[in-house]
């Protein structure tokens, strides 16, 4: 008993020599700053995948009333006025990549419109623009055929269709894209911010010789490992709820759905298995610099394959399961979409929990033993 | 007064606010061997860089070899004829290439052709004793062996002026004594040397012909030994320099007495350990070693670094468990007992490792807890510490603002702090000067007399280890001989600790104990290595290919030979390439729906039927009642909701527009926008559908869309070729910083700086390996296109290959650039990461099309490589374009290649600040 109560006393000694660490590290703090606040401002208001300033060319053939009228419709934010170009140009035009769009309206369109003579337009699409060659091409189309329908028959589309479609979108009305992208550079933070905090806590002590210094003194292994880990996870989960508060809900006004008390609660087990993972990818270098090397791309794969960039479905069934069953990252991605954008409850998330301890644990274990085997021995 | 080989006037220089030259004014006589002496820290270093001219005079003049050092035509000309060998073991070697790697390096900067190369590589070797080791890397030889090399590396062009930087620091008393005796050896072939050389070690500076005595970045003695000692009326040069010292340091010196030891029999030994022995792999670091040392004894251990010292030291202390063998303090085992021992133990390590994050109080705070020392007896011992240990005025600084022999004083307190019966103390003087050093000294001496500590200390200062009670000699993991000091000497029939040192160092190498250091065959090589007939005449070219050769051909062997870099290098792009691939995909595929179907009649099924076909949507089973509805999407087991209302296909019978209400879970606005495309397109083609089976006019009017380039529209056809723009300025770039800042870091940077390479062929030639690298690494990014994602070439292979070729060239040149103003790797890596991504990511078209961007983002796209490679490596792949369209961006990367080389050349510098 006395000899566990010394256990927890040590562990809590080297918790607070921890958190004196950070403290002490100027740079760490700006970075965590940084990240948390401008950084989940500038992303998700600027880099979004929401149509806007689309670059579209028009070879108007016909030169009517209707073929103007469509022209004009072209407006932003969605789309750039639209430059008229020769049919010649057009090649060229999307070889370099000026344009995004070219819509072709034939000569005697607006004729044809008027009989009811089948017509054709025709838009070329640079299909290299990926992210806005899709959505875009569907605004484009809706645009043309809203417009042609008022000119034909008076009215918009929907009053000539025999169904009334009304689609709506759950949790995010107006698909505003900072409400997503807010969050997932929240979450994006949290698993960089933990990997590298708790990794680079490990390799100073290693650079500077002290990790052999505690070890000489009545302290194990597990008490500096799961120290580093609690201090630098504590940091994160604060930082994270901090910017989510203020942030992402009071700043860019995005409105949280679910709990926050539930969002904290996952948070910090996966922070703390994340926080286990940064120590686990540190027992494999000596120095910062490596580190740094190794981090990289772990920290890449960990953002990118875990659907809070591309939803895991997109991706091949391999890669899904593996990034599955060897990471925590796309469990928490499902986790805070769940809780933060959907509002789901304990009872929907229940699970995710229960992941992130088994992960917790399995990484834990795991950067226990490499850093006995790496740390003691070499 | 003697004709000077160099002569500094008014010789000023400061490290931001630190003063470490001071107004210094000093001759250095030619033709001698002259010491420069003091402890560390007091501007030795400086002076000697200044000389080498690998550091730029800030004030005063530095003349040397009848020119002036300031002037960069004289330092050019006169740089083959310096050779510097830098502070710290083999710093300026490269660890993983060979012994014969190393020197064929610094043979091939000073332009030697083949021949010559190997001739004095085998001299040089045979002279030095290094003959049977020339395929050892360099970082596995003993202090002494690179210490050797060094100065081997340093000889290999004849220079006429030495300057050697600590080079015995941390080296055993024999490889230090064979050092000197080869340096006499060569001085006594070529007399016209001079030599220069910096020392903490008194007792060497005892054989100098002529010295200068420094502190604080002034001359405090100038003259021969004898001289020296005669102004100070002392024995000995420690002595002397100790006397000659400003008043206010040596006040409160008091010389070390030792109080005899009362033996107490029969007890229990404080430390015993019986047949020691660590292996590593294949290497054996310590090979059974075996002593009992008794309670309040000083045991002092000596040997030289990479002995086995520090090894043994760490199995007392149970930081690495023995291969063989058992240790016990006061007779209980290490194992099992470990946390009870520990608390009774206290280690000192040899470099300085306390937290410099903490102050003094908080270092002896936290270690007074995790001792766990009554809490209400904490404050009482902290403050009592820092009143005997002297530290009370630095009790809330960090330790990094404390001199070196503050921060001893303070590792001595914080490691007694909890009384522990047992001291284990790795070489806790280097670097210390004497007046601290024998405080420190007096400390140890009390605590092991007074509070019967036993005292176990490793040391390179034979005056410390004759003040020990017992020492043991160890050498290549073996200890060779236990005693009191005066019994080793005894034994050995010598007059002092270091001369029976000595002997049984060469009792241990094998080495006839009246045999002179270097053997007679050495000498001859010595002879021939440094005869005329190989002194070729120094060619001084601008720009020297083979110089640069030299440097691209060793970056490449480090390279090949680190493991992480060269992972990182040829692996990171691959996985990142596959993570990219996969990870940003735009495909929306797999929507899952499901039906709240109220209605459920032909038309409304009808209706379901539309998405159960479409290849975008797949079905799950159906929903019963509005709660499980809001409940399905929120799980996000569901991402559409398709609502029919009861009366659906009455109403629409009856044209009364019925309403069907499709709710999409938007948490993803990406998906959710296309899954509302196509929604929106199903829903027109069923409306068209009803209106013809109705019989009603549809409108005639179609939009065709045709997508360009990229007809399935896949991202991974547009994605991919972005992505290797990507990767191809991300690790390039970094790569390349890496590789100019580790030389920053590890100190072999000094050669750039002392020998005469020039900054071009510096620049080129350690770019040259990294472009090789990449261009790896580019080919194989291309196969994983082509054969894991299924591109196809449309477009010319030559442009992508040559434009590739240029980009990497752009690309490392950046991280050179980036290199010349960054410090530390992790400054490096960071540095080039961010401002090569940015860029990259946002203004180059990866994700928004370059024709979205305004002003701003878009000109800081162009002032990147990034952005003029994007529609190489896209209208290559995807665009299927050529020459004729692309040759403006060729020549864009053309001019970034150069430009990058221009304002790195432009910002480096050949001297240190």
């Amino acid at each position: 008993m006395r000899n566990r109560l010394r256990w927890l006393a040590n562990l809590f000694q080297l918790f607070i020599k921890e958190l004196r660490s950070i403290k002490a590290d100027p740079i760490m703090l700006v970075l965590v700053l940084y990240a948390f606040t401008l950084a989940v401002y500038s992303v998700s208001t600027s880099a979004s995948t929401e149509l806007k300033n689309l670059a579209v060319a028009v070879v108007d053939e016909d030169d009517s009333q209707l073929s103007r009228k469509i022209i004009s419709a072209l407006q932003p934010p969605i789309f750039q006025e639209a430059v008229k170009i020769s049919a010649r140009e057009a090649d060229m035009a999307l070889n370099e990549g000026r344009y995004v769009f070219v819509l072709d309206i034939p000569p005697n369109f607006e004729r044809d419109v008027l009989a009811d003579r089948p017509a054709e337009l025709q838009v070329e699409i640079d299909a290299t623009a990926i992210v806005f060659a899709g959505n875009g091409s569907v605004a484009l189309q809706n645009v043309i055929a809203n417009e042609i329908s008022e000119f034909r028959y008076g009215g918009g589309l929907a009053s000539t269709a025999p169904v009334n479609l009304v689609m709506r979108s759950a949790f995010n009305p107006n698909l505003n894209s900072v409400w997503f992208g807010a969050l997932m550079q929240v979450m994006n933070n949290i698993t960089m911010l933990t990997l590298i905090l708790s990794g680079a806590a490990l390799i100073r002590e290693r650079e500077r010789g002290t990790v052999e210094h505690l070890l000489v003194m009545p302290v194990g292994a597990g008490q500096i490992v799961l120290a580093k880990i609690l201090a630098n996870g504590l940091v994160i989960v604060v930082a994270a709820i901090l910017s989510l508060v203020v942030v992402v809900h009071l700043l860019l006004s995005v409105p949280i759905q679910g709990s926050v008390l539930l969002f904290l609660l996952g948070t910090t087990i996966y922070t703390l298995s994340i926080a286990s993972m940064g120590i686990l990818v540190a027992t494999f270098s000596t120095s910062m610099a490596q580190f740094g090397l190794l981090a990289i791309p772990v920290l890449i794969v960990l953002n990118l394959l875990s659907g809070g960039m591309t939803p895991m479905e997109s991706m091949p069934v391999w890669l899904r399961y593996a990034m599955q069953t060897l990471t925590t990252t796309p469990h928490f991605v499902s986790f805070t979409q769940a809780v933060l954008f959907r509002g789901g409850g304990f009872s929907l998330v229940w699970q995710y929990l229960l992941i992130f301890v088994g992960f917790g644990g399995v990484y834990f274990a795991l950067s226990l033993m490499r850093f006995r085997s790496a740390v003691l021995k070499g | 007064m003697m004709e000077a080989v160099a002569r500094l006037e008014g010789v000023t220089h400061r490290y931001g606010k630190r003063l470490a030259v001071d107004a210094l004014n000093l001759a250095i006589p030619a033709g001698c061997m002259a010491g420069l002496i003091g402890p560390d820290g007091v501007g030795k270093s400086t002076v000697l860089a200044l000389l080498a001219g690998v550091r730029k005079l800030q004030a005063g003049s530095v003349q040397v070899l009848g020119g002036n050092m300031a002037e960069k035509r004289f330092r050019d000309e006169a740089s083959p004829r310096i050779a510097y060998m830098p502070q710290g073991l083999g710093r300026n070697l490269y660890p993983t290439l060979t012994v014969f790697e190393n020197l064929d390096f610094f043979a091939r900067l000073f332009g030697q052709g083949a021949s010559e190369r190997q001739a004095r590589i085998h001299d040089l070797l045979t002279a030095t004793g290094l003959d049977p080791f020339p395929d050892r890397p360099a970082g596995k030889l003993s202090g002494g062996m690179k210490q050797k090399l060094s100065l081997c590396c340093a000889l290999i062009h004849d220079p006429d002026f030495l300057i050697l930087d600590e080079p015995t620091t941390g080296v055993d008393p024999l490889s230090r004594q064979q050092f000197w005796d080869l340096i006499d050896t060569i001085r006594g072939r070529r007399p016209q040397m001079s030599v220069i050389v910096a020392t903490a070690y008194m007792e060497e500076a005892e054989r100098f012909d002529w010295l200068a005595a420094m502190d604080d970045g002034k001359l405090i003695a100038v003259g021969s030994p004898d001289e020296v000692r005669g102004r100070a009326g002392k024995a000995s040069l420690e002595e002397a320099f100790i006397a000659l010292l400003p008043e206010e340091k040596r006040r409160g010196y008091q010389s070390v007495v030792v109080p005899p030891r009362v033996v107490a029999p029969d007890e229990i030994p404080a430390i015993e350990a019986e047949g020691l022995t660590c292996r590593f792999g294949n290497f054996t670091a310590v090979d059974n070693v075996s002593f009992c040392i008794s309670k309040g004894e000083i045991f002092g251990f000596l040997g030289s670094n990479g002995c086995g010292k520090s090894t043994t030291m760490k199995m007392l202390t149970g930081l690495i468990t023995p291969t063989e063998g058992w240790t016990k303090l006061f007779g209980q085992s290490l194992v099992g007992n470990e946390m009870e021992i520990k608390q009774n133990v206290g280690y000192m390590s040899q470099s300085f490792s306390l937290y410099t994050e903490l102050t003094v109080r908080q270092n002896l705070d936290l270690h007074a807890h995790l001792f766990h020392i009554p809490a209400g007896e904490i404050d009482a011992r902290i403050q009592e510490m820092l009143t005997s240990y002297d530290l009370t005025e630095v009790a809330d600084a960090l330790p990094d603002s404390l001199p070196l022999g503050m921060r001893q004083r303070l590792q001595l307190a914080v490691a007694v702090i909890h009384r522990p019966s047992i001291l284990i103390l790795d070489e806790p003087t280097s670097g210390v000067d004497p007046v601290a050093r024998d405080s420190f000294w007096r400390t140890l001496i009390g605590l092991a007399r007074d509070d019967g500590v036993t005292i176990f200390i490793s040391t390179h200062f034979m005056n410390e280890a004759a003040r020990c009670d017992r020492i043991s000699l160890m050498h290549a993991g073996k200890v060779f001989a236990v005693g009191t000091p005066e019994e080793l000497a005894e034994r050995r029939g010598k007059p002092t600790l270091e001369d029976a040192f000595v002997s049984y160092l060469k009792e241990a190498s094998g080495i006839p104990e009246d045999a002179p250091a270097s053997t007679a065959a050495e000498k001859a090589a010595v002879e021939t290595a440094l005869s005329p007939a190989h002194a070729a005449p120094m060619r001084q070219r601008h720009f020297d290919p083979g110089r640069l050769w030299a440097y691209a051909r060793r970056e490449t062997m480090e390279l090949l030979r680190d493991r992480i870099r060269l992972w990182f290098a040829l692996f990171g792009p691959v996985i990142l390439m596959i993570t990219f691939g996969y990870g940003i995909s735009f495909d929306v595929e797999n929507l899952t729906f499901a039906a709240f179907d109220q209605d459920k009649t032909q038309q409304s099924r009808q209706l379901l039927e539309k998405f159960s076909a479409s290849r975008y949507f797949s079905e799950r089973p159906d929903i019963g009642s509005s709660a499980e509805l809001q409940n399905r999407l929120k799980s996000g087991e569901v991402n559409i909701a398709i609502e029919i209302p009861s009366g659906y296909g009455r109403d629409l019978k009856a044209g009364r527009q019925p309403e069907v209400s499709v709710t999409v879970d938007g948490s993803m606005p990406f998906r959710a926008e296309t899954a509302k495309g196509y929604v929106t397109g199903l829903a027109t083609g069923y409306a068209s559908e009803l209106m013809r089976q109705s019989g009603q006019s549809v409108p005639a009017i179609s939009i065709e869309t045709r997508f360009r380039y990229n007809q399935a529209f896949k991202s991974v056809n547009a994605m991919v070729p972005s992505v290797i723009m990507l990767m191809l300025v991300l690790i390039p770039a970094i790569m390349s910083a890496i590789g100019i800042v580790r030389e920053k870091e590890t100190g072999s940077i000094a050669n750039f700086h002392s020998t005469p390479i020039s900054k071009a062929e510096f620049l080129l030639g350690k770019q040259l390996p990294y472009i090789g690298v990449s261009l790896v690494s580019a080919a194989v990014l291309f196969l994983l296109a082509v054969f894991l994602f299924q591109l196809s070439l449309k477009g010319s292979f030559s442009l992508f290959a040559l434009g590739t070729l240029l980009y990497l060239i752009a690309t490392t040149g950046f991280g050179q650039l980036v290199s010349t103003f960054t410090r530390s790797q992790v400054a490096a890596v960071v540095a080039t990461a961010i401002i090569s991504i940015v860029p990259a990511v946002n203004f180059s078209g990866l994700i928004i099309p370059v024709s979205s961007l305004t002003g701003m983002g878009r000109a800081f796209g162009l002032a990147f490589p990034p952005a003029w490679y994007q529609p190489i490596s896209v209208g290559a792949f995807t665009k299927g374009l050529g020459w004729g369209d692309l040759w403006p961006n060729m020549l864009a990367l053309g001019g970034f290649c150069i430009l990058f080389f221009v304002l790195s050349l432009l910002l480096l510098r050949k001297q240190d600040a």
